[in-house]
Order: structure tokens, then C-alpha cells, then sequence
């Protein structure tokens, strides 16, 4: 019989760096799925024993204990114990501590030893304990716990060969007896008497997160530097995305004028410049704005920042019914509401949880970039209202604001209507700062990026690609356009009756409904509708701009922005909060409520802005 | 007293927790987080734009954010003279 490939698992506390150090031992051979039947994100690697034999290593979600109280841990639960059906138990097991926290994590590793799988310790982040002044003994905690602990450094790749060859040293070694469970009381007693029989020297340093957490957790100081952190991330992604966006554009166009000067005209040629260069690229060039503002929450994340972020924002989401637990998902939520919906799996209260979930999709994603972008770039001037602030940069900012406003709103409705129940509380740990490590910040930019690309050469391509087909056929007569005869052109002006009222015109109605399939759709579909319609071969996202400066009104362009603010035009979206609630009844009351609020401000703005002669 | 009327910067040490005024979930989370009895803690910030919500307690090595209604559920012995804490110093 063959031996199947070993299978190993990282558990852990939350915050024991668990994650850094799975990244170390794989790099980037990282598998991302979902538990079955569960929405829990599975992360495997592959690591190689020092004999170069591959592992399959899983990370499992952070847990305080194998009682557990949210999704997560349950997952992290039934895993250790060979209880989730589909899934292997892991043939061995490697526990991260954190050494500067080591009376707590040894609360949870003993629960996890007490089920005698194979086990190795990584006592992790010995570098920041010892900065701290705590000086530890593996060896006596080896002793004490009765498996091998090795000291690392995961994000300096310390002590990674003497914890595989530790991990090897278990294969084939006879398996611990399983030790009688103890309770909670008993487990943190003898953690404290085992930290404490390992630690070697504790010299009382101040403590640099102490220093950091009295300037940033103050409260008056405290929000003030939150609001300047996210205003400034706001100003960077407009204005730091520029360069970058236009040397993408300027390679969409150069690419555009070689397809046309090296192929005679004809179909394959239009659906080259039209649908593919026009639409998939004026999305494409989003790619730097959305790479910024992904890289801020990661950094926010790796330093420990966004966990302060939530303590601050704890009172005003509790104003709402939420709590500062809801502040990370729908932080999230700004640079897209899928891993934002996911990330509600932390809350443990259902009703917080589901309300999260309801109004995620109103914190503005960077999807809703790219149509924010051409519109602002085609009716607001680039001029300075400020020392380093742009008023384009200051309309960004107001929409986002509006996103809030609406979500905090329509929570607050929520909590009191259909999600109405006692608010749950809003307990957290505060983990201690770091520096945030290249490595994974890099591997966790490639991963968003790498889902934005797929979503641009997939979903994106076809939806676009599709509406080039409705939009060239048939065949416009002579005298008459091409958009007026084409079947796009008949659906849009079906859709038209409904959206008049609120300002929008044909083109518009158009464009809503490929933009279905990912809200940016909007952007590449009318470039696609303004190609066909111009006969322009590059309708790069600057063209686009162009395209609407001088074809929409300005309450127009204005009620088109309100309507993104509101409208839930994400086919992946709706699936997520579908999966996520695990039935329709939700997502569908989440695409009615949002779409009514979409229809209502588009209205309230076009009609206010044409009252006031804009 | 309770967790809650401690100042930031006073030590303690938890003498009770009131486990049937929270919620049970809630309440394992904070035995989870070491908030425990015989638990030394010390309160380090107190609260946003002059409110007393939420707060961060020192517990151990770790820093916890709790709000005040948890807090009122922990019994506390304040520790004989207040000092100046330096965050789990």
C-alpha cells in the first residue's frame, strides 16, 4: 500500500503569528478553498521534510479553545478531532505559541496536547519576547509538556529546518497516550506554573505597544489619527494609482494601435480592439488603485493597527446595534464585499452578524473605483481646495462617506426591524504591534490581485464580450447608428422607461445590465457602447471619460454616482451573502432594499441638481 | 467593586465572575482571554470622545477590549496603592 502524503496542522491561538509562519514553511504554494459545507477558508501549502519528502500543511483558523463559540472554531475543532467529514485528521500537529504571550497560549496548547496526537511546538516571535525583556527555556518547556518545542522567528525564517526535522522525528514514533482532559481553571493554573518554570530572566522594559497604544487608543487623539489614516489612504489610492494607470493605459492603446495596424479590418479584428483591448483594459487599469488600497488594510491588519481601529469605532457601531467587530469586515468591505462577508464569520452573535452581512455591500468596493474614477474625472475639476487635497480626491472621499452614512442608517433600521435582538458585546483581543513583514504582505497583494485579474480576463471578459455581440447585430441600415439598431440599443431603451425618471439616459440603461456580472462592468460596457457607437478603435478608460464629459449633463453623471453608492450590481456578491446565510431569503431582501435605495437617491440627486440649475 | 469603576492606570485582581449576567457565549470568550478569577489586570484605556465605552484591559501579557457591561460582571479587589501601570510592565 502506498503511504499517502503526510498530513500536518498549524493550530493555534489567534495572533500567535500563526500565519506568518505558515507562509514561511510554504512560501507561496498556497491552495485557498473553502471547508466542505462550511464557509471557512482552508488554507493548504505544501512544505518539504528535510528527507524532501512532500507534507500537505494546513492552517487552521485561531482558535481559544476547542469549546467553541463561532464558526471558526468549530472548524479548527472537529479538524484536530477527526470529526469533519471529507477532511483527513491530521497525522501530526504543530502548535504555535506566541512566546511573549506564552500563560495564555499554553491554556489552549494543553487542551490540544490532551488529544495525543503527534506534536510539535513552535514557540514563535522568541525575537519581540526577548525585545520585551522575556528570556525563555525550550528545553524546560519541552520537558514540561513532553514534545519537542522549538524556538522560531517565522518572518526571519529562524529555526524553520529544526522544526521540520522535529516534525520528522514524530514519523514512525509511537503515539502519545491521550491525556485526560482537564477543565479551564485547572489548564490555566498549570500554565502559569509552566511559563513560569521557563522563564529564564524577565526584565520589566517599557513595553513599546504601551508607548504606541497611549497615543493611538486615546480617546480624543485616538479617532482623530484613525480619520487622518483613512483620509490619507483615500488621497493615496487617486493620487499614488495615477502614474501606474497611465502607463496601463498607454499599454492598452499601444496594444490597440498594433492589433489595427497589422490586421485588415474585419469581425475578429472589432472584437479585438472593441470588446477585448476596450473593455477588459478599462478595467485593467484600475489594477493600481486597487493594489494601494488592499496593501493599507493588509498593513493595517499585519501591524495590529486594525484591531485598535475597531476599539475605536466599538461606541459608534454601537450606536447602531453593531459592534467594533463589524468595523474589520466592513473595512474590508471597501476593497471588496466577498472576503468582507467573510470576514463576518468572526462575530460571534448571529444577529450581528447578519446585520454586517446586510448592509457590507454599501461600504463603496473598489469595483465601484473604476466608475467613481471616469465619472469624477470627466465633471470635477482637478483643482487644490487645500494644502494636498484635491477636490477629485474630496468627492471620492464624500462618496465613500455617503456609503457609511447609508450602512450605519440602514443598520440601525435593521437592528430594530427585521434583525431586532439584544446587542451582543464586543470582546477582543489587542494584539501587540509589529512591523508588517514584505514577504506576506506580498503574497497576500498577489492573491487580491490575482482574484481582480481572473475577474477581469473571466466574468468581466464575457459580460463585456456579450454586450459587444448585442451591440453589433444586426447590422445598422444607412443613415441609421449602430447602437439604434442593435439589440443592446432595444433592451437599453426598454430599461430606459424605468430609469428615466431618475435621470439616467439610454447609454446608462445600457450598461446597467452587464454591470450585473461585477459593478466595474459599467465602466468597460460603455466604453464597449461608446467603440461601437464612434467607430473609435481605442476606447481606453480615458477615452471613456472623454466619451461622457461631453455626452452626459451633470446631474446626470451625478445621480449615476448615488445610484453606485446604493445598487447591488455584484452577481458575487449576492452568492456570497447567499452562502454565507445559507438561504435566499436574506440575499433577496438585500437586493430589493439596496436597489430601492439606489432608485430613490439617483432621483433625490438628479432632480436636486437640476432644481439647483447644475 | 466591579472592573468597570476601576480608573486607567489602577491594578486589580478578579475575586468573581458573575457568569449568569452575560451572555454565555460572552462569557466563555472572556475566560478564554484569561479575564478569570484570581486574573491581575490593570485598565489602560477607558472609552472614545470622553465616554466609558469600550474599555482595554491589561490582563496578563495581552490587552483586551471588553465593554462596560462585561466589565460590571467582574469582581475586582483593587491592589493596595494605585500606580501609574505600564501596560503589563
Amino acid at each position: 500500500m502506498t503511504r499517502q502524503q503526510r498530513l500536518v496542522a498549524l493550530a493555534g491561538n489567534p495572533n500567535a503569528g500563526k500565519s506568518a509562519l505558515f507562509n514561511a514553511l510554504t512560501g507561496a504554494r498556497q491552495k485557498i478553498a473553502n471547508y466542505p459545507g462550511v464557509t471557512v477558508e482552508r488554507k493548504a501549502g505544501r512544505m518539504y521534510s528535510p528527507a524532501g519528502e512532500p507534507i500537505e500543511l494546513v492552517d487552521l483558523p485561531g482558535s481559544y479553545s476547542l469549546d467553541p463559540s463561532s464558526p471558526d472554531e468549530e472548524v479548527t475543532r472537529k479538524v484536530v478531532m477527526g470529526e469533519f467529514e471529507g477532511e483527513t485528521q491530521p497525522d501530526s500537529l504543530i502548535i504555535v505559541i506566541d512566546a511573549a504571550n506564552i500563560e495564555q497560549h499554553l491554556v489552549f496548547a494543553q487542551e490540544l496536547l490532551s488529544l495525543g496526537l503527534p506534536t510539535v511546538i513552535a514557540l514563535n516571535m522568541v525575537d519581540l519576547a526577548e525585545r520585551d525583556g522575556l528570556v525563555l527555556d525550550p528545553a524546560a518547556l519541552s520537558e514540561a509538556l513532553g514534545v519537542p518545542v522549538i524556538p522560531t522567528v517565522a518572518v526571519r525564517r529562524k529555526g524553520l529546518d529544526e522544526l521540520r526535522a522535529a516534525l520528522a522525528s514524530l514519523d514512525g514514533a509511537p503515539a502519545r497516550e491521550p491525556r485526560p482532559s482537564i477543565g479551564l481553571t485547572e489548564r490555566r493554573v498549570s500554565a502559569e506554573a509552566i511559563a513560569d518554570a521557563a522563564i529564564l530572566s524577565e526584565t520589566a522594559t517599557r513595553r513599546l505597544h504601551a508607548h504606541l497604544d497611549r497615543v493611538l487608543l486615546n480617546p480624543w487623539i485616538g479617532p482623530v489619527i484613525l480619520a487622518g489614516i483613512l483620509f490619507f489612504v483615500f488621497q493615496a489610492v487617486f493620487a499614488w494609482a495615477t502614474p501606474f494607470a497611465d502607463a496601463l493605459e498607454g499599454a492598452v492603446a499601444w496594444l490597440s494601435q498594433l492589433v489595427t495596424a497589422n490586421m485588415g479590418p474585419g469581425l475578429v479584428r472589432d472584437i479585438i480592439t472593441e470588446a477585448v483591448l476596450a473593455g477588459v483594459g478599462s478595467v485593467v487599469v484600475f489594477l493600481p488603485q486597487i493594489v494601494i488600497l488592499f496593501a493599507f488594510i493588509l498593513v493595517m491588519e499585519a501591524t495590529g493597527y486594525m484591531a485598535r481601529a475597531a476599539f475605536l469605532m466599538d461606541r459608534m457601531m454601537s450606536f447602531v446595534g453593531l459592534s467594533g467587530r463589524s468595523f474589520i469586515p466592513l473595512l474590508s468591505s471597501f476593497a471588496c464585499a466577498i472576503p468582507g462577508i467573510m470576514a463576518t464569520r468572526s462575530i460571534a452573535d448571529p444577529k450581528d452578524r447578519l446585520t454586517t452581512i446586510l448592509v457590507a455591500p454599501l461600504m463603496t468596493c473598489s469595483a465601484r473605483l473604476p466608475v467613481y474614477a471616469v465619472i469624477i474625472a470627466a465633471f470635477i475639476p482637478r483643482q487644490s481646495v487645500g494644502p494636498g487635497i484635491g477636490l477629485q480626491g474630496l468627492v471620492l472621499f464624500l462618496l465613500y462617506v455617503a456609503g457609511i452614512i447609508g450602512a450605519m442608517v440602514v443598520a440601525l433600521v435593521l437592528r430594530r426591524s427585521v434583525t431586532k435582538g439584544a446587542g451582543s458585546g464586543f470582546i477582543m483581543e489587542l494584539p501587540k504591534y509589529q512591523w508588517p513583514q514584505l514577504k506576506d504582505l506580498a503574497i497576500g497583494l498577489w492573491q487580491r490581485a490575482w482574484i481582480f485579474l481572473r475577474r477581469a480576463g473571466t466574468i468581466i471578459f464575457i459580460a463585456t464580450a456579450l454586450l459587444w455581440v448585442l451591440l453589433s447585430f444586426p447590422k445598422a441600415g444607412p443613415g441609421e447608428s449602430q447602437v439604434d439598431a442593435s439589440i443592446a440599443g432595444k433592451i437599453g431603451s426598454a430599461i430606459h422607461v424605468v430609469v428615466e425618471p431618475i435621470g439616467f439616459n439610454r447609454d446608462i440603461a445600457m450598461s446597467l445590465v452587464p454591470a450585473m456580472a461585477a459593478r466595474e462592468v459599467a465602466v468597460s460596457s460603455l466604453g464597449t457602447i461608446y467603440a461601437v457607437d464612434s467607430d473609435d478603435e481605442d476606447e481606453t478608460a480615458e477615452a471613456v471619460t472623454a466619451s461622457v464629459a461631453a455626452r452626459w449633463s451633470l446631474p446626470t453623471a451625478l445621480a449615476f454616482l448615488a445610484w453606485f453608492v446604493f445598487a447591488p450590481q455584484c452577481v458575487s456578491t449576492i452568492a456570497v451573502a447567499r452562502r454565507e446565510t445559507n438561504s435566499w431569503k436574506w440575499p433577496t431582501f438585500m437586493v430589493v432594499y439596496l436597489f430601492a435605495l439606489a432608485y430613490v437617491f439617483a432621483g433625490i440627486t438628479y432632480w436636486s441638481a437640476v432644481a439647483l440649475g447644475l | 467593586m466591579t472592573l468597570d469603576t476601576l480608573k486607567p492606570g489602577q491594578r486589580a485582581r478578579i475575586t468573581a465572575v458573575d457568569t449568569d449576567s452575560i451572555d454565555p457565549s460572552d462569557a466563555r470568550r472572556l475566560l478564554a482571554l484569561g479575564l478569570d478569577t484570581g486574573a491581575r489586570v490593570a485598565i489602560a484605556h477607558k472609552g472614545v470622545f470622553g465616554g466609558s465605552d469600550p474599555i482595554a484591559v491589561i490582563v496578563g501579557r495581552m490587552t483586551v477590549a471588553v465593554r462596560r457591561a462585561h466589565a460590571r460582571a467582574l469582581s475586582v479587589e483593587p491592589a493596595a496603592h494605585t500606580e501609574e501601570v505600564q501596560a503589563g510592565a
